[in-house]
């Protein structure tokens, strides 16, 4: 017992001891004493923060490092809005193919004006993307040539594009080898160190073969996880053996492992290669020959981009489409946009000083990060940089959105799809307003509008009086739209059916010439639409009070995309290469028209503002196709296809044997192939996509009790 | 290690206890064993522990009472305006700790004075030793100067008007580790002097780093200095109220400028929704008045009644004004043209403030007058949100600044703009969000998990390998006791089949991302589901094509709310909305089964083990709970169950099944602290389905009814 005793109390000692000595001294660290008597920072009454007791200069100031929007920039010539004005074309020199683009495209926009006066921005139409005195395209005499211009002013507006400056062998960054005063640069390559903050904009360095519209579309065609990829990280490019730059490439070969990590560099290019050549070059230029850049590109998770001469290359965007994910190896590089685009999200920074880490960096990545930064590189390779048209109304939009007067978007919205280029912030400064969220709960119901051509009288029996009846049965409608387009006189109030008191019937008759009514007045923002959902129509369109809420039911779901019954398709016609267009039962559409079907307002604002001018005058000159426009628009705002509900197809009432209507002309069916190859080539793509399947309700057809359906009615009608 | 020792001392009292003999030997043994534990362990933790256990965490303490430390010598080099982190910062001296994070060093505090005493600063604030000690609290924390990244000087530099420049430049560079001040970082938030009044503290910093207050765009090195906010010491979070606020927009701020209240004061002739207060008779920074008028406000109290607060440049940058608008939830109208605001190069004040250039201050009206009222909550919201993560105390100032240069050392591991920026609610987190429709070439792989039934699995695995686009049957045998039958046995046919043994008999087991599936879309299908039909299989495969983010699929069921029992019920019944689709005949991305292993909640994991049941539902919850979708449900086809199977073993027969699946529903609801199933009313068929219209130009004809 004794010995017990004993023990335990040797034990309890012991365990003290040990408590005291881990647990103890954190105890000690942890009771801090802390001064409650120190003095506070600053004396809130003394301070002197408030009072600006200078008259502040806002002459113009000497130096045009300093330039900023507000003392580099007149906002007063925006006021009128803002408009782009190109110098015109110069005659002593021919701009360089990407420059005519550049300007073709600037034209095209919808910001261009051909009236310097009402002008805010200013292009020029001497090319300036290179300005390397040994290039072929570089222009001489650029400072004279500027002093000429009846708006130089110093460069005041100005914006002007470059993508190589300086040359061998300094390749000075900001040397474009004429003043360029007070113009906004829109320049490749730049640093952050040089470039005016909130000033001058990084675009990205582009081939001579860069489309200017359309672009091709993304190679990430698949959501793989894990990504299986041959390689983990390739760069396969040349390599300078001496001077500015060329430590980054020249360190390459140590990464190389011939497994999973390809780095092959050449010094064969230039004339005097063999002069300058060091000791590795024989034996890099064999490894370099073992390996198709294109095959790399496509079959590596991540790409270096490091930098050349100068920090930005055409590898960025070539990984960028490729959905390699960008690692990039350039310090000081202000990539291309930063001011709006999170480029964290589609890309790796490394840096130079620790090109070893990179190995380490690439493979401790996750693969649900991977997936993530992999599917933002066809983002932003499809939003911002897939043609020069989309770089340049990038570049157009960042600046636009830094003047006064201008809304702006959210950089949410620039990092997401579908985008800021199809994101009009002069419909709404606020992101719930449009239509590119996962589904709308709030219950406005819809707006009707139904399109009048014909003009037909208006009788009991008519179509139009039997559609009006049906669509004010619905639970869901707020208000119906008529919009009367043709030269007879809408009918009188009276003659219309009775609507119940919470729905109201406007008719609105288009301004302008009555003999030539536009199309297009059917997709024209009212002010009277105040939904979010719009129920378009054409005014012997047949539909029945359930497939209407049916149809709005599931466009609550879709409300980015066309959801409705008449389905269309096109079809590529290799005998006649052009695309085709089809109106006849197959087991896939692309089209749904706008006879019948429900969309987002927004397309209606995106449709009268956004569109190109060449598209309008297509659809004004036929007086046809404003559906399959708008089914293009909507098509390439979401890069989905609509959606049909239900089995009806046949959309319209039978005309009686021998009276007019449109859609028994067989030229219309000609004209509507015409236009579908016209904005095939305005868009610079087919953005029309298919689908394999329509929407029924749940229980549609069902071998069930009719009265448990809710949409009873949608299956009485046929095809 | 005491328990150990404590259960070595019973067993030798056991021994010694009966037998004397052993006695003394295990005296011994037991001295030994206190000798081991207090030799040898120290040892070894300095051995396995860190090498900063040789360096002892600073102790902020006595700051009143510091040791002097005479200055003599020059002072450092005047600050070097040209500095990026590519070329002033020593990238080399951080990641010495092994972990990817920077290592912050702080020096302990002195008394710096020159040689006749003088003091180069005033008394420490307590604003900076607050400062510093969330540092020294911080992850980023490390005792050890050699390892360090980071450095930071325990001299107060916040206000320039509580120290002497040059003394203080002198400190700086008597700093044992300063050599040029690489990879130090300086906290200012009140710099420069009159009549100058320098956006930059004026102290000779080298290539240190510079957190200040007052930058404009060209005093700031971008990707170099962090912009840090004034802090004010009597900015208060007050409550979210949502009363009205009875003003429109409120200038308060003192000494205003003449033009700016010359412009003011010609708006608010015209629009009576404008405050403007100033300083009363009796100066005193919390009081205000009215123009004109005695009557006195509280100050910041008077900023709740406010939607809008105007913050203008003054001679310096920083205005107290701005942190004083946000606590008071009053969104911050800036009109400061070329300020650099607090964290601009990852917090989007354009989300949170307005801007307005100091030559359109009579837009002022206008332009908040146009700003939506869903904007004007967004933006208090989000206004909200950044001062609670970044700005409501010294420490969150003082953490965010390294939060900066940690991204900024380690950008492989950045925080993206949305985990700065975005509420927690407003993230879009679907992680497959290209808007791809998955190529028809891929096919897809079933996966059947199966337990014994093999009669009906050879069926399915036959009438499997009639679609098109099936790429490989991996069974995924769930019987621990019985081995699968050789591969031999099973049903020849042209795709590759595998079976996979599992170690346990789990239902999760079917959610495994196992390597051998090598496509994005997997059919989930139970080895009873015989009745579906080649077409229909491969229809399902083109309507996930289209909609690949969710669970496309057959077997629909809903939800309900029950008002009599106040919980979820599960319905099976045929209703005409569905919001899940089971997945025992399901097409998901392969990304589901990987989150499903990862990421789903313990606590729901382990109810589905332990039940055997629900794994389904626990599916269907997780992807609508990650992307807000419903399911979409293909063709009409409702019954599953077998007339074949006549052991009516299958799990979801009888009505106990039921209650217990409603269970599930209920407490899944809880554990994802909401609903997150959405309900439609609509499934998906071909596009001729059911149409007047020869069969065979039908792509899918063989479409069966319920």
């Amino acid at each position: 017992m004794q010995a017990k005793k004993r023990y335990l109390l040797l034990f309890v000692s012991c365990a003290f001891l040990a408590y005291w000595y881990f647990g103890g001294y954190r105890l000690k660290s942890s009771n801090m004493i802390v001064d409650d008597h120190l003095p506070v920072f600053v004396n809130l009454d003394q301070v002197y923060t408030g009072s600006l007791q200078r008259q502040r200069e806002i002459s113009p100031i000497s130096n045009n490092k300093l330039c900023s929007m507000e003392n580099c920039f007149d906002f007063g010539r925006c006021q009128q809005g803002f408009r782009v004005y190109v110098y015109p074309p110069d005659d002593n020199s021919t701009p360089s193919p990407s420059y005519q683009k550049l300007l073709n495209v600037l034209m095209e926009s919808r910001y261009y004006t051909a009236d310097p006066r009402l002008a805010c921005l200013f292009v020029l139409s001497i090319d300036t993307l290179d300005r390397d005195r040994l290039s072929a395209d570089y222009v001489r005499n650029m400072q004279s040539r500027l002093q000429h211009l009846p708006h130089w002013n110093n460069g005041l507006n100005h914006v002007i594009f470059n993508l190589y400056s300086g040359t061998w062998p300094n390749y000075t960054e900001n040397n474009l080898d004429f003043d360029y005063g007070m113009a906004i640069l829109a320049k490749a390559s730049m640093s952050d160190s040089h470039m005016r903050p909130g000033f001058d904009i990084s675009i990205p360095l582009f081939h001579k073969v860069h489309p200017e519209k359309g672009g091709e579309v993304g190679s990430v065609l698949a959501n793989s996880l894990p990504l299986q990829k041959n390689y983990l990280l390739a760069f396969k490019g040349k390599r300078y053996v001496h001077g500015i730059g060329s430590d980054t490439r020249n360190s390459l070969y140590h990464l190389h492992n011939r497994k999973d990590m390809i780095m092959v560099t050449t010094c064969r290019h230039g004339k005097s290669w063999k002069d300058m050549k060091d000791e590795r070059c024989d034996q890099d230029n064999k490894e370099y020959d073992k390996y198709d850049y294109e095959v790399l590109l496509q079959n590596s998770t991540f790409c270096l981009v490091p930098r050349g001469r100068r920090l930005g290359s055409f590898r960025f965007l070539e990984a960028l489409q490729a959905g390699c994910i960008p690692v990039l190896l350039s310090n000081g590089w202000a990539l291309p946009f930063a001011q709006k685009i999170d480029w964290s999200k589609a890309a790796i920074w490394a840096d130079e000083r620790l090109l070893l880490q990179v190995p380490y960096i690439v493979r401790s990545l996750a693969p649900a990060k991977i997936l993530q930064l992999r599917q933002q590189t066809q983002v932003l390779w499809d939003r911002y940089f897939s043609s020069i048209e989309k770089i340049v109304y990038t570049t157009l939009e960042i600046i636009r959105e830094r003047l006064p007067y201008e809304p702006f978007r959210d950089a949410t919205v620039w990092n997401t799809l579908p985008g800021a280029l199809v994101t009009l912030p002069s419909f709404s400064d606020h992101p719930k307003s449009f239509p590119f969220q996962i589904e709308y709960s709030d219950v406005d119901g819809f707006t009707a509008i139904i399109y009048c051509q014909l003009g037909l009288p208006l009788t009991p029996s008519a179509p139009l009086y039997r559609l009006v009846t049906n669509i004010a049965r619905s639970k869901y409608v707020s208000k119906i739209i008529v919009v009367w387009s043709n030269d007879k006189r809408p009918p009188s109030k009276t003659r219309w059916p009775l609507l119940p008191h919470n729905i109201s019937l406007h008719v609105i008759q288009p301004e302008g010439e009555p003999t030539k009514p536009s199309i297009s007045q059917r997709f024209y923002p009212h002010p009277q639409i105040d939904t979010a959902a719009v129920l378009s129509l054409d005014e012997d369109s047949v539909l029945t009070t359930d497939e209407v809420d049916f149809a709005y039911i599931v466009w609550k779901k879709f409300p980015d995309r066309i959801v409705g019954y008449p389905a269309r398709s096109h079809y590529w016609d290799d005998s006649k290469s052009t695309w085709g267009y089809t109106s006849k039962w197959t087991n896939d559409y692309s089209i749904v028209l706008t006879g019948a079907a429900f969309y987002h307002r927004y397309y209606n604002v995106l449709y009268t503002e956004w569109l190109s001018p060449l598209l309008h005058k297509t659809v004004e000159q036929s007086q046809n196709c404003e559906d399959i426009l708008m089914n293009f628009l909507v098509s390439h705002v979401t890069r989905r296809p609509p959606i049909k509900v239900t089995q009806r197809k046949q959309y319209k009432e039978q005309p009686t044997l021998g009276s007019w209507s449109p859609w028994n002309d067989p030229d219309h069916f000609i004209q509507r192939q015409t236009c579908l190859n016209t904005f095939a080539a305005v868009f610079g793509y087919m953005p029309l996509l298919r689908s394999n399947l329509r929407l029924d309700p749940v229980l549609f057809k069902d071998t069930v009790a009719n009265k448990r359906k809710k949409y009873r009615k949608i299956e009485l009608v046929g095809s | 290690m005491t328990i150990h020792t404590k259960i070595a001392i019973s067993k030798v009292y056991n021994y010694t206890h009966n037998t004397s003999l052993y006695k003394n030997f295990f005296f011994l043994v037991f001295i030994v064993l206190i000798v081991t534990t207090f030799t040898v362990l120290p040892r070894l933790r300095i051995n396995i522990g860190d090498e900063s256990s040789n360096f002892k965490k600073i102790t902020l303490v006595n700051i009143r009472n510091l040791p002097e430390f005479r200055l003599v010598g020059d002072s450092a080099s005047p600050r070097n305006p040209e500095c990026t982190h590519w070329d002033c910062f020593n990238i080399y001296k951080c990641g010495r700790t092994g972990h990817d994070r920077i290592a912050v060093y702080v020096y302990p505090p002195k008394k710096y004075v020159d040689e006749q005493g003088v003091p180069a600063t005033e008394l420490m604030s307590k604003e900076y030793l607050a400062l510093l000690q969330a540092v020294v609290n911080s992850k980023y924390y490390t005792a050890n100067p050699h390892e360090a990244c980071i450095f930071i000087p325990s001299i107060d530099t916040l206000n320039q008007e509580r120290l002497r420049p040059n003394l203080t430049s002198k400190a700086l560079r008597s700093l044992p580790f300063w050599n040029d001040g690489e990879n130090h970082l300086i906290f200012n938030m009140i710099a420069g002097n009159a009549p100058d009044f320098s956006p930059v503290v004026d102290l000779a910093t080298g290539k240190a780093l510079i957190a200040g207050a007052d930058f404009n765009k060209y005093s700031f090195r971008t990707n170099f200095d962090v912009s840090i906010p004034l802090f004010s010491p009597i900015a208060r979070p007050g409550d979210i109220n949502h009363r009205r606020r009875s003003w429109l927009v409120t200038s308060s701020q003192l000494n205003l400028d003449v033009n700016y209240l010359g412009v003011l004061q010609k708006l608010s002739s015209r629009h009576n929704s404008l405050l403007i207060l100033d300083a009363c008779h009796r100066h005193n920074y919390t009081k205000r008045c009215r123009e004109n008028s005695n009557e006195m406000v509280d100050y910041p109290a008077i900023l709740h009644e406010s939607t809008f607060c105007l913050v203008f440049r003054g001679e310096r940058i920083g205005q107290f004004a701005l942190l004083e608008a946000m606590a008071a939830n009053c969104i911050p109208v800036v009109v400061m043209d070329g300020a650099v605001l607090p964290f601009s190069n990852v917090i989007d004040w354009k989300r949170a403030a307005v801007f307005i250039m100091e030559n359109y201050l009579h837009t002022l009206v206008d332009v908040l007058e146009k700003i939506s009222p869903q904007r004007i909550k967004q933006m208090q919201k989000t206004g909200r949100f950044l001062y609670d993560s970044y700005f409501s105390s010294i420490e969150k100032i003082a953490l965010t600044t390294l939060d900066i240069i940690q991204d900024r050392v380690y950008p492989h591991w950045s925080k993206i703009y949305d985990d700065w920026n975005l509420r927690p609610e407003e993230k879009n987190t679907n992680p497959l969000f290209l808007p791809l429709t998955a190529p028809k070439s891929h096919g897809f792989t079933a996966v059947i998990l199966t337990y014994d039934r093999v009669d009906s699995l050879y069926t399915l695995i036959d009438r499997l390998s009639r679609v098109p686009s099936l790429m490989k049957v991996i069974v995924v045998w769930n019987n621990q006791k019985k081995s699968p039958p050789p591969l031999s046995s099973f049903p020849q046919i042209q795709k590759p089949v595998k079976v996979i043994r599992t170690s346990a008999n789990k239902l999760s087991n079917r959610f495994y991302p196992y390597n051998e599936i090598e496509t994005e879309a997997i059919l989930h299908i139970d080895d009873d589901i015989v009745m579906l039909t080649a077409d229909e299989v491969e229809f399902g495969y083109e309507v996930w094509r289209e909609f690949p983010d969710r669970i496309v699929g057959f077997p629909s069921r809903t939800h309900r709310w029950d008002n009599a029992t106040n919980s979820w019920k599960y319905e099976s019944e045929w209703t005409n909305e569905i919001s899940m689709v089971l997945t025992g005949a399901a097409f998901l991305h392969k990304y589901w089964s990987f989150l499903y292993t990862t990421a789903m909640p313990a606590n729901i994991r382990e109810l589905v083990d332990e039940h055997m049941n629900c794994e389904d539902i626990a599916m269907n919850f997780l992807v609508a709970n990650v992307t807000n979708k419903p399911p979409i449900k293909v063709t009409p086809r409702k019954k599953f169950k077998c007339p074949e199977c006549v052991n009516n073993e299958m799990l979801s027969a009888d009505e106990g099944h039921m209650i217990e699946r409603s269970q599930c529903v209920d407490r899944f609801v809880k554990a994802f602290g909401r609903m997150p199933l959405k309900s439609v009313e609509f499934r998906a068929d071909p596009v001729l389905f059911k149409d007047p219209f020869p069969e065979k130009l039908k792509r899918f004809n063989d479409i069966g009814s319920l």
